[in-house]
């Protein structure tokens, strides 16, 4: 079952553009000239109920533009999205039962309130039974480790204990999908990690279907089975995470360090990543050339030590968005 | 319903743990209701030719003007809404199922009625206290009352509609100083707060008569202190109403119209 269709989607921004200096400030204020930027342009895919799916690019790819519309709070300029079988444009407020979005970036939580009191006002704000509410706070107390520090007013609150609060006020009204944009920012790792089992957990005991967007790799790798990156408004894939890596595994990385100088220069399937000499850093196309075959290239009796590894998603990631293949 | 008294009740409780802040307001306001009424009294002794309101009348209507000022002053701004639009923070509020116009109505109504409901009997009992000309005359008809209170009910309705309606406007400008101010300065003046509405020349009173602002303060108050013909209450109850409806539609479209084009501040 599809929880999130969308279909041909686009949407363009009108920007002020000013000319430099006084004289362009001047002109601006009387004739404002505008350029039209692009944000998302034809843009489709589907979401199946359960599913972790991350949805990255590079800044100002349109992510957030892709989530602000599926989620109702921009109107898109033509395509059609169906999230839960709702119309965002059309049906915001009953959308809005269905879905909790957590933004890292911005703040919902009312800083002078107790996390308790914050997520017995946002059960309120969706209609739900005080009876309801406390047992969904009991359950959310234990899942997210809140105890220390549910009666503390969240502006004394740590930025990982609010992060955890935020998501938790999100999910109060049993969101069918969550919308994650960046949820991870400005956390260190072990927060980060901590954050991801939740996320996890809450994907299985709630089957909930959970909307990535992060710049953390880690993120991607931990959590999602499915990948689809986006670049200057278009998708440039949409494919599940082992395909993504399989698709990429064929290249390895050998990493060497010698007890003599050797000399190698790049050939068939092989390509010279850094040469100091002693140490070395070689990439194999296992399209071209096997590893044995590589590693027959090189004097065994010379080796001190030997790595040989998979590329990183990271550089993986990166090079889709340069447009590689 | 129930979610829009949730924002109400919210907003109202905060505005009740500011205690400092209210405790200078009442100050506040008890200074510049013995400023003014001193001025008048001045003014009075000095004068004798006839003026459209008697002494006592003027003492009542500041009082009443001070009172209730934090309800009524028109230049209030609630800056958590402003800033909602400045950081981009309103994504959120576009998430909650919610109507936006309804949630901002709810919303400035509670922080409004909280702040007035500290300053209000205070500022009431000493001025009841003061002696004569300062003092504030408490004796009026059960009618009279009740038709203040009706008054007062409308006034706070309309200064709401009124007061969503610059922070709707803000949602186009994405900011807050501009065209609302100026806006504001005019009607601040044409209230009636800064010189009770009688003492204007006639074409400004013409003026203000048409306009919404001098129904959310100037004409309760005078309907009060009883410096107000019959007919021209009921023709104010409807001029109430009447702009209650015009500001409510006028907001409500705007803000439909504002959440078409809305840009999202900030990534």
């Amino acid at each position: 079952m599809n929880v999130i269709e969308v279909k041909n989607l686009c949407k363009t921004f009108k920007v002020k553009e000013k000319e430099k200096g006084f004289i362009g400030s001047i002109k601006s204020l009387i004739k404002p000239k505008y350029k039209k930027i692009e944000a998302v342009k034809d843009i489709s895919f589907d979401v199946e109920k359960g599913q972790i799916i991350a949805f990255i690019g590079p800044n100002g790819a349109g992510k957030s533009t892709t989530i602000k519309m599926l989620t109702g709070i921009l109107y898109n300029d033509s395509g059609t999205i169906n999230v839960m079988g709702i119309n965002p444009n059309k049906k915001r407020k009953k959308l809005a039962y269905e879905i909790g979005c957590v933004f890292g970036q911005k703040e919902q939580l009312w800083t002078h309130l107790t996390p308790y009191d914050n997520f017995k006002f946002f059960g309120s704000i969706y209609d739900l039974e005080n009876s309801v509410i406390e047992k969904k706070i009991k359950e959310f107390k234990e899942i997210f480790e809140l105890d220390e520090f549910i009666n503390t007013p969240v502006r004394n609150l740590s930025l990982g204990q609010r992060i955890r609060c935020e998501i938790v006020a999100s999910l109060i009204h049993d969101p069918k999908i969550l919308f994650l944009d960046e949820p991870t920012i400005g956390l260190d790792p072990i927060v980060k990690e901590n954050i991801r089992t939740l996320i996890k957990r809450m994907n299985k005991e709630y089957k909930t279907t959970i909307f990535l967007t992060s710049h953390d790799v880690g993120d991607i790798e931990k959590l999602c089975k499915r990948v689809i990156i986006v670049n200057k408004g278009e998708i440039v894939l949409d494919d599940s995470m082992e395909n993504l890596k399989y698709h990429y595994l064929n290249k390895k990385i050998i990493e060497l360090k010698m007890k003599e100088k050797v000399n190698l220069d790049d050939s068939k399937g092989i390509t010279i990543l850094k040469d100091k000499g002693y140490n070395l850093k070689l990439e194999v196309d296992t399209k071209k050339t096997s590893i044995s075959d590589a590693l027959k290239l090189i004097d065994a009796n010379n080796i001190i030590d030997i790595n040989i590894s998979n590329v990183p998603l990271e550089d993986i990631i990166k090079s889709i968005y340069k447009g590689e293949k | 319903m129930k979610s829009y008294i949730s924002y109400f009740k919210l907003k109202f409780i905060t505005g009740l743990s500011y205690r400092a802040q209210a405790i200078a307001g009442i100050m506040t306001q008890f200074f510049f209701g013995f400023v003014y009424i001193s001025v008048y009294v001045a003014f009075y002794e000095s004068n004798h030719s006839s003026l459209p309101m008697e002494l006592d009348e003027i003492v009542g209507y500041l009082w009443m003007s001070q009172s209730l000022f934090s309800l009524i002053y028109l230049w209030y701004k609630d800056s958590e809404i402003i800033n909602m639009i400045k950081t981009g923070n309103i994504a959120y509020e576009l998430l909650r199922p919610q109507n936006l116009y309804f949630m901002w109505c709810s919303k400035i109504l509670g922080e409004r009625l909280s702040r007035v409901t500290l300053r209000f009997l205070p500022v009431i009992i000493i001025a009841v206290l003061l002696p004569k000309p300062y003092n504030l005359d408490i004796s009026i008809t059960a009618f009279r009352l009740l038709l203040f209170i009706v008054s007062m009910i409308f006034s706070s309705i309309l200064m709401t509609v009124l007061v969503c309606l610059y922070h709707v406007i803000c949602l186009f400008t994405l900011d807050e100083r501009g065209v609302v101010n100026i806006f504001m300065v005019i009607a601040d003046i044409l209230s009636g707060l800064v010189i009770p509405v009688p003492f204007f020349p006639k074409f400004m009173q013409n003026i203000s008569n048409i306009l919404p602002f001098r129904y959310i303060s100037d004409f309760p108050f005078r309907l009060y202190v009883g410096n107000i013909d019959f007919n021209e209450i009921f023709i104010s109850l409807g001029m109430q109403i009447i702009w209650i409806l015009i500001l409510f539609i006028l907001g409500k479209t705007l803000t439909n119209k504002a959440l078409k084009r809305v840009v999202v501040q900030g990534g």
